[in-house]
């Protein structure tokens, strides 16, 4: 029945027969939540990853092997080792360092800072603009315990179904384990939180303190974030491409002038922020750094 | 610093709209300015719902829509491919009725400009002040000869998502041992130009899976398509041997179909096909038609407001629109129903309008967890909406980068849809 057989085959009908050529090209997220939930599965992701803890590890290694060597350190480091090995954890700890910060001086940014994460009531710390499922689920008395922190970090949207945290969660048991013994150090005695640096990430890109200074006009964001809106949703919420709303504006403003300079590899991201003027970027910080 | 957005906006194409007094304060009517939407696909629903909030109850909106539940095309191939729930493309309108937009679910059969009347099927004549054209495409008749609509049972052309996408699926489970599906490609313009090739790499898919020894033949009548080298790289590493392309010059172009008989004739050839994919030709929804708004297949519009060329007070968006470089696809009519709303609202409300900025990405998946994109920037010139920047997936990347498109690419699904459709 096949009399196309018959055709000559050297031309176009053979050409779709060619195995894969050429080379490899970045495009990920970049540093962001976004990538942070896709590192796990790029060997992009792993390079930025290697490159962060580069900096990072240097400056937190050390104190822990001080700390351990104290009374409280014992019984942290027994306790820690109980739970899994708190060394990878602040390795896997480089995919939440986007968005959280955890040890001396750590302050909340695109998520809350975590010391003391261990017994405290889900979405209470002041001053954080939490999602409406985390505060819901701290109200329904939800305490950060071994168990809900595992279920949340395995599948983040499994445990508090409109969180906007932007994780798609840590696929083995041996990675929570670990990132949870990390957690637990800077949580078993608070007043005793290790002298660690704070896991606070270096900026991405040195902007002039002008344009970080820049008050945007919501009104004008409003309009320039429908072209946003078409992927990240309005209402923060993730199904594969991070929520943007409730960020503190620094954050924002440096993430897009990050994506503008093409330091952050995303291609769309870098054609979308390529076009935005200062005053634009600023505009949509202000515009989506209001929104709950 | 306080952005100026004066002199901002004295800078814009736009200015004039913007500074201007409202002046079309339903005059003919009395009450609020009357917009009716006809369409609600990506560019309807998302224009309906844009002028809805942004409108902040100064603004009625009546959105025409012959379907209660909408199947989005776009995906439509992931479940055909056998990696996407056929449910999950359905979308109801119960977000944009809760928004306050007034949905009418009938067929527009008539546009008066004169008077500015739609007649809707069941003979009720609506009262506009400005009217949006997005019904997305139609078939032109007779670009394949042997197909027309009344044969889309026989051989689906599955490019309106709904019952044609399951129709086709059917036709390949049923497909023999062995069998061979043949696809008809359109010739360009057409909505979603990766579409077919995206479908041809779901229909293997799915056919590796449940008949291996199955063949596939493209007749296609151009000699390029989008993002041809990926799909090209991919169909050879996923589907070695099983997807014949056949370009004009090898009589692509030269094809006819016999639904009755299921042959396809392709530069006098006839082949017995088991399934068979017609997409033709296409133009503009009817309707732009009926409105007399379109020069050729479709409707030309200013891009600065989706504007008709031949009437002020109708916007035409999406597939139907001939504007300039962006393709037809479910963003490009999502980034347009933003711009053609704010355009409206200024003229009706006297609200900003600021400069319009269009983008379009399109995803396609060729193979589960290998997913590519295209993309660019646009903005209105006087002559046409221009691209300004672009991007496109490479050969050779690596599976994890492709994972992480085709995750990305649902979470654009996602988006868009709630950008369409709001919460219901």
């Amino acid at each position: 029945m096949l009399t196309l057989r018959e055709r000559p085959r050297n031309g176009a009908a053979r050409m779709f027969r060619g195995r894969p050529r050429g080379q490899a090209r970045g495009g990920g997220w970049g540093v962001s939540p976004g990538d942070m939930a896709r590192v796990k599965n790029s060997e992009q992701g792993k390079t930025g990853m290697k490159r962060m803890l580069s900096w990072g590890l240097a400056a937190m290694a050390g104190p822990f092997l001080c700390v351990n060597l104290s009374v409280t350190g014992a019984l942290a480091e027994t306790e820690t080792q109980a739970i899994g090995d708190p060394e990878h954890g602040a390795e896997v700890f480089e995919y939440c360092s986007g968005c959280h910060q955890v040890g001396a001086g750590a302050e909340n940014g695109i998520g809350p800072q975590l010391n003391g994460i261990f017994g405290r009531t889900a979405g209470t710390i002041a001053g954080f603009s939490y999602s409406k499922g985390l505060v819901r689920e701290g109200r329904n008395g939800m305490v950060w315990d071994l168990k809900h922190l595992d279920a949340y970090l395995e599948n983040p949207k499994a445990l508090v179904s409109d969180t906007r945290m932007s994780f798609d969660g840590l696929e083995t048991q041996e990675e929570r384990n670990d990132v949870m013994a990390y957690l637990r150090q800077f949580s078993d005695n608070p007043q005793n939180i290790p002298e660690a640096q704070p896991t606070v990430r270096k900026q991405e890109v040195e902007l002039p303190p002008e344009i970080l200074a820049l008050v945007g006009d919501p009104e004008y964001g409003e309009y320039l974030a429908s072209e946003c809106t078409t992927c990240h949703q309005i209402d923060g919420n993730y199904d594969g491409i991070p929520s943007i709303i409730a960020w503190p504006s620094d954050d924002f403003v440096v993430a897009m002038h990050a994506y503008k300079r093409k330091i952050r590899p995303h291609p769309v991201m870098q054609m979308m922020a390529g076009r935005l003027t200062d005053e634009e970027i600023a505009a949509l910080a202000a515009y989506f750094g209001a929104l709950e | 610093m306080k952005l100026n957005r004066r002199a901002f906006i004295g800078t814009g194409a736009a200015a004039a709209a913007a500074l201007s007094a409202p002046h079309a304060r339903s005059a003919s009517h009395g009450g609020k300015p009357k917009v009716i939407v006809i369409g609600g696909g990506a560019g309807g629903a998302t224009a309906a719902r844009y002028l809805m909030k942004d409108g902040k109850g100064e603004i009625d909106v009546t959105l025409i829509e012959p379907s209660r539940m909408y199947y989005t095309c776009f995906f439509s191939n992931l479940y055909i491919g056998g990696v996407r729930d056929f449910e999950t493309l359905g979308h109801d309108y119960g977000g944009l009725a809760k928004a306050g937009v007034n949905v009418v679910h009938d067929m527009a059969v008539g546009i008066d400009r004169d008077t500015k009347q739609v007649t809707i099927a069941s003979g009720a004549k609506l009262p506009y002040d400005k009217l949006v054209l997005a019904p997305g495409i139609d078939f032109v008749e007779g670009a394949v000869p042997g197909w027309s609509v009344a044969a889309q049972n026989k051989m689906p052309h599955a490019y309106k998502g709904g019952s044609q996408t399951q129709l086709l699926k059917a036709q390949l489970e049923a497909m023999p041992e062995g069998g061979t599906f043949a696809m008809i490609a359109p010739p360009n313009p057409y909505r979603c130009p990766p579409g077919p090739y995206e479908r041809v790499s779901m229909v293997a898919n799915l056919l590796s899976n449940i008949n291996p020894t199955a063949k596939i033949i493209i007749a296609d009548p151009k000699d390029k398509f989008s993002k041809q080298a990926l799909f090209q790289e991919g169909w050879g590493r996923h589907y070695d041997g099983m997807i014949d392309w056949i370009g004009p010059e090898f009589g692509g172009g030269n094809v006819s179909v016999d639904p009755d008989a299921m042959t396809v004739t392709i530069d006098g050839e006839v082949t017995e096909v088991d399934a068979c994919n017609v997409i033709p030709a296409m133009k503009a929804g009817h309707i732009c038609e009926i409105a007399g708004v379109t020069e050729g297949n479709w409707a030309p519009v200013d891009g600065a407001g989706m504007v008709s060329k031949a009437d002020p007070d109708v916007h035409v968006l999406g597939d139907s629109s001939a504007q300039g470089d962006m393709p037809k696809s479910g963003f490009s009519a999502n980034s347009q129903a933003k711009v053609a709303a704010m355009a409206i609202r200024g003229e009706l409300l006297g609200s900003k309008v600021f400069p319009a900025k269009f983008s379009n990405t399109c995803w396609s998946l060729i193979a589960p967890d290998d997913g590519v994109k295209v993309g660019a920037s646009y903005a209105a010139t006087p002559e046409k909406i221009a691209k300004t920047d672009g991007f496109i997936s490479q050969t050779g990347e690596d599976a994890a980068l492709r994972k992480a498109t085709y995750e990305e690419s649902v979470g654009w699904y996602e988006g868009i849809t709630s950008d369409m459709f709001g919460s219901s």
